[in-house]
């Protein structure tokens, strides 16, 4: 496994994300307007083909009300939570579910196909990895109590909202950049 | 014209075929986050630390050109905009929660669905993040009676910006696309400008 810090004076061209053992080296990323539009696409091809837009926070959702369901399904029928994501279907039986696992997948054969993949903790050079982990931990425990407050996370509301002119969505956007720039120069160790 | 889309609000298939199309959709997504960059966190979070802005770039890009087609697809009666979700504006609970996720966001890494595409091409950190969605997730759930009054604050229903403001659709979007334009312009000039800070 390399910890070594990935992407090292080169963002934005993929050139740090090399495996060491690859005989060429990874793909450049690709120019951020065409991958927008890219996304725009499939977005508006979920529009179309679906009436609803992309999702990410309610797969996790799905996934947490069934394991708690297996291990009590008293608790989970009680719960307000947890029963928003039960029925009669089977709860990973979900729309969002579905999108998920396809994003994943979709991710991993462009990794794959860029030669981008990797097994590495990503970080900047003046923090170590375990201080790296505790605040991936950290992070992704605020941004989940975020996207429940806010019925949405970058994807369900800011990205799928923001297109439909949806109020809540911009304002939501809105406060996603103030508070990254808020708290940015805090853990700034930690990116550069 | 009659409208023809959304095709599964309009019942032209199942919810079966519905997974299949999440699936594929899915996929869609998760390849151009991972062409973007977005499957690595420091490319992520460099937009905090404006030497490099592909976030907003690419954020808002999709946002226009999903916004344009929509509204184009609507104006000559294709799609029926009435029948897309909306998630209904609670403005006090997305004020905290955008600034919770934001500041999740820098402190993270990753956002739920960059976080599976990070996930996918092996990146630890990502895995710990997701465990990280987790614990939230029961904080909230396990404390929804504690959180409950907050989710339900001010609640302005289902409502787009051309309604609350009382302008036309149209030019709401025209609006929009012009913003988009001046904040690619002022990224670009702004890198340019940080590019030693990386």
């Amino acid at each position: 496994m390399n910890t070594s810090t990935v992407l090292r004076g080169a963002p934005g061209t993929g050139e740090g994300a090399r495996a060491s053992e690859a005989s060429r080296p990874a793909q450049a990323f690709m120019n951020p307007y065409l991958a927008g539009v890219g996304i725009g696409l499939v977005l508006l091809a979920s529009f179309v083909i679906m009436g609803r837009g992309l999702g990410a926070t309610g797969a996790f959702s799905s996934f947490q009300a069934w394991i708690v369901q297996m291990i009590s399904p008293e608790h989970a029928e009680a719960n307000a939570v947890y029963s928003d994501y039960l029925g009669d279907e089977h709860p990973l039986l979900a729309w969002l579910v579905f999108l998920v696992a396809g994003t994943f997948v979709g991710a991993l054969v462009s990794g794959l196909l860029a030669r981008r993949s990797k097994l590495t903790v990503e970080k900047g050079p003046r923090i170590g990895t375990g201080a790296r982990l505790v605040l991936a931990f950290v992070g992704g425990t605020l941004t989940a109590i975020g996207a429940k407050l806010a019925l949405g996370c970058t994807s369900g509301q800011a990205l799928t909202g923001g297109a439909l002119l949806n109020v809540g969505s911009w304002i939501f956007m809105l406060m996603v950049f103030a508070g990254g720039y808020a708290v940015a120069w805090f853990v700034r160790r930690q990116w550069t | 014209m009659t409208a023809i889309a959304p095709f599964y609000k309009l019942e032209m298939f199942g919810d079966g075929a519905g997974l299949a199309f999440a699936l594929a959709l899915g996929f869609g997504f998760g390849f151009f986050l991972e062409r973007a960059g977005f499957a690595s966190s420091r490319k992520l979070t460099a937009q905090f630390y404006l030497f490099d802005m592909s976030v907003l770039k690419v954020m808002f890009t999709a946002i226009v050109t999903a916004m344009v087609g929509v509204y184009v697809l609507s104006t000559i009666g294709l799609l029926d905009f009435s029948l897309i979700y909306l998630i209904p504006t609670f403005v006090v609970p997305q004020i905290v929660g955008g600034l919770a996720l934001g500041i999740g966001f820098v402190v993270g890494g990753y956002c739920p669905g960059t976080s599976m595409a990070a996930v996918a091409t092996g990146r630890i950190d990502a895995l710990v993040y997701v465990l990280g969605i987790f614990a939230g997730l029961t904080v909230f759930a396990e404390g929804f009676a504690w959180f409950q009054p907050w989710n339900e604050m001010t609640s302005l229903g289902k409502t787009t910006l051309p309604k609350l403001l009382g302008l036309p659709y149209g030019m709401i979007v025209a609006a929009v696309v012009v913003l988009a334009v001046g904040a690619f312009l002022l990224a670009e000039r702004v890198e340019a400008r940080f590019r030693g800070a990386r």
